[in-house]
């Protein structure tokens, strides 16, 4: 911690379950981030945002192992070095991923999807020998109460809407347990209602473990966040609570005079 | 647990296995010695079906390459028999190609249950070798397919130009008995016809406890979504490896059983046209089914002896025909046809409901497209 650079002393207080240190991530000579830090705490929800292109998404992939960085560590309970293992192997540590676009599995029913994204021993043995036990078919019953699937239980994936499909997503998420999750706009496309009945579950899983959220709906963050951090062209631009950001000068900047100063946000950033 | 209490679907299921079962066991008393040769013939090739189902059908990967696991099996099975039929001697065709002496790997092939053991492992091992390499890369999709292309012109043409060790273009022929039993004697052929029936019956029942597993979900999952199914936590290359090399073995026990009823082995029964034919039998019987596949070897190969007998190019042009209907008019091949009298009632309710269920049945259609197009993760940065 004493070798941080002092940002943010307060976002710091603890070393953080999950610490990203000067990721840098080039794309064929495109630098989509720049040298990012970023510090979640234990069971804290935190809410990602910045304008296109900022680099959110691409930040989630490297800590997932979808985008190894060309410089920079992430470190998982403060001693796991994210990008020095595998997608899988992050998976298992206990990170649970959310894509943008619902990517289910078409031919396999809802239960299914459950079944295989709950927490077990994930190698080629294992699930050649795996039974289905009471406690598993009640953990499944509970999730699919828990995300409103229960009469659909039997129903291929690829025949559910799309935002059934999210919530099986976010269902299979649970279903591993992760300590952190990751979900990039898990509201997106969705009805008021269902955009509501989202947050509300996010804050119940925030309870127990540590999540990251990318958003573009300023109101869904206004209701639910409770600390944010702000992303601009790859850096870090401002980090602290709803109200704190949005009074923030440079993030105005980036989000109301962008197109009419740009040269003035950049310097400030 | 009772029959009774079982759903009766399921009741319906086990009774068409048992029919079926019966049926192929039974075959001996109303098929006569030509007509059960050649019906063992099929069941063999029908294991190569299954494990190929597995492959493509559940893992989503598609070989173009078990000529070759089929071959070595079949070769490894000939080296026993055709050591045999020499007594000790050298094998003839080693004699004409100017041999002396057994060749040192050759020597162990005179022990059946090292052959037969071969057999089975060499195919395996080989399949581990190719699939790790390869699964491991992220090599997938068609370019794995090419690889497997690859290997079956690596393996015929190193079979054809090795003619010392291998009997080249003729392969290996010329068997008498195995374990002391005449090949030829009919008595002996109904029990290679049982022995081979068992065989199909016990891959079949392998295969269906695999794909019934949650193993088999999880190739599904793979098979529908490598990227997704890699971030709830599973190893993609570790199941594709399985797969492949449960169906490389499987390929590898049909190629032991198709010499004992053929009487030969030669690197055209492995090569290209062999390769892709042993995919059409999945196809056209159903990918995914393994019933489909079964059926799928059984009857193209009965097709084709029965055509070939009498118009023998006209087969090549047949199957190609067939191919191309298949896959445009019956994409999930014959299996598909046994929901077809469902799909069609289903259909013609939505039109006599008109505008209202015909929208919900149309939105299905588009959010399953939706979910294939959605699939591929994106690359783009943010």
């Amino acid at each position: 911690m004493e070798m941080r650079p002092a940002q943010k002393p307060e976002a710091r207080k603890a070393s953080g379950i999950l610490r990203c240190e000067e990721i840098v991530v080039d794309f064929d000579g495109f630098k989509a981030l720049q040298g990012m830090n970023f510090t979640l705490r234990q069971g804290e929800l935190r809410f990602l945002i910045g304008p296109n292109g900022a680099g959110k998404t691409t930040l989630l992939d490297v800590i997932c192992g979808k985008v190894k960085p060309a410089s920079g560590r992430v470190l998982f309970r403060g001693e796991i070095d994210l990008t020095k293992r595998r997608e899988h192997q992050i998976a298992r540590l206990g990170i649970g991923r959310k894509f943008q676009a619902p990517s289910i599995f078409p031919s396999l029913t809802v239960r299914e999807h459950l079944e295989i994204a709950m927490r077990q021993d994930r190698g080629v043995f294992a699930t050649l020998r795996a039974k289905m036990t009471p406690a598993d078919e009640e953990r499944i019953a509970e999730q699919l109460r828990m995300i409103g699937l229960e009469a659909k239980a039997g129903r291929k994936a690829g025949s559910l809407s799309h935002g059934e499909k999210q919530w099986l997503e976010i269902g299979m998420m649970l279903m591993q347990e992760p300590e952190v999750l990751l979900l990039d706009e898990p509201a997106a496309g969705m009805t008021d209602r269902e955009t509501e009945k989202t947050g509300l579950l996010l804050r119940e899983i925030a309870r127990r473990r540590s999540v990251v959220v990318v958003e573009h709906d300023m109101e869904f963050v206004r209701n639910f966040a409770s600390s944010v951090t702000v992303m601009h062209e790859g850096r870090l631009l401002a980090e602290g609570s709803v109200d704190e950001v949005q009074r923030d000068e440079r993030v105005m900047e980036v989000y109301l005079g962008r197109r009419r100063d740009a040269d003035a946000g950049r310097s400030t950033a | 647990m009772s029959v009774f209490s079982l759903a009766p679907r399921r009741v319906w299921l086990l009774a068409g296995y048992a029919a079926a079962a019966s049926a192929l066991l039974g075959a001996p008393l109303y098929l006569n010695d030509f007509r059960l040769n050649l019906l063992a013939k099929f069941l063999a090739l029908a294991i190569v079906a299954l494990g190929l189902d597995l492959l493509w059908g559940y893992t989503g990967v598609l070989s173009l390459g078990h000529g070759v696991f089929f071959g070595l099996g079949a070769y490894a099975m000939a080296m026993h028999l055709k050591l045999v039929a020499s007594g000790g001697k050298l094998p003839d065709f080693m004699s004409w190609s100017g041999l002396t002496k057994l060749p040192w790997f050759w020597k162990p092939f005179g022990s059946p249950a090292f052959a037969m053991l071969a057999g089975l492992l060499l195919p395996m091992l080989l399949a581990l070798l190719l699939g790790w390499f390869t699964f491991q890369s992220r090599i997938k999709g068609v370019y794995f397919t090419i690889l497997t292309q690859a290997l079956v012109i690596i393996t015929t043409t190193l079979f054809v130009g090795q003619q010392a060790y291998t009997g080249g273009t003729n392969g290996i022929t010329g068997y008498t008995t195995l374990f002391g039993l005449r090949l030829s004697d009919p008595r002996v052929k109904v029990w290679l016809y049982l022995v081979t029936a068992v065989a199909l019956l016990a891959a079949f029942a392998l295969c269906r406890y695999l794909a019934g597993s949650r193993f088999g979900r999880v190739l599904r999952a793979i098979r529908d979504g490598e990227n997704r199914a890699r971030f709830i936590g599973y190893d993609p290359s570790r199941y594709q490896v399985t797969a492949f090399c449960i169906s490389a073995g499987l390929a590898g026990l049909a190629g032991m059983l198709f010499v004992l009823h053929v009487g030969i082995i030669s690197p055209s029964m492995m090569g290209i046209v062999p390769s892709i034919e042993m995919v059409l039998w999945v196809a056209i019987g159903g990918r995914g089914t393994l019933v489909g596949a079964v059926l799928g070897a059984i009857l193209m190969n009965g097709a084709k002896s029965l055509l070939s007998e009498s118009y023998p190019e006209l087969w090549t042009l047949l199957i190609g025909l067939l191919f191309v209907a298949v896959v445009i008019f019956m994409p999930r091949g014959l299996a598909g046809l046994v929901d077809l009298p469902a799909a069609l009632r289903r259909r013609r309710e939505r039109t006599d409901a008109g505008g209202g269920s015909g929208g919900v049945g149309g939105f299905g259609n588009a959010a399953g497209a939706e979910a294939g197009g959605a699939e591929g993760v994106r690359h783009s940065p943010v």
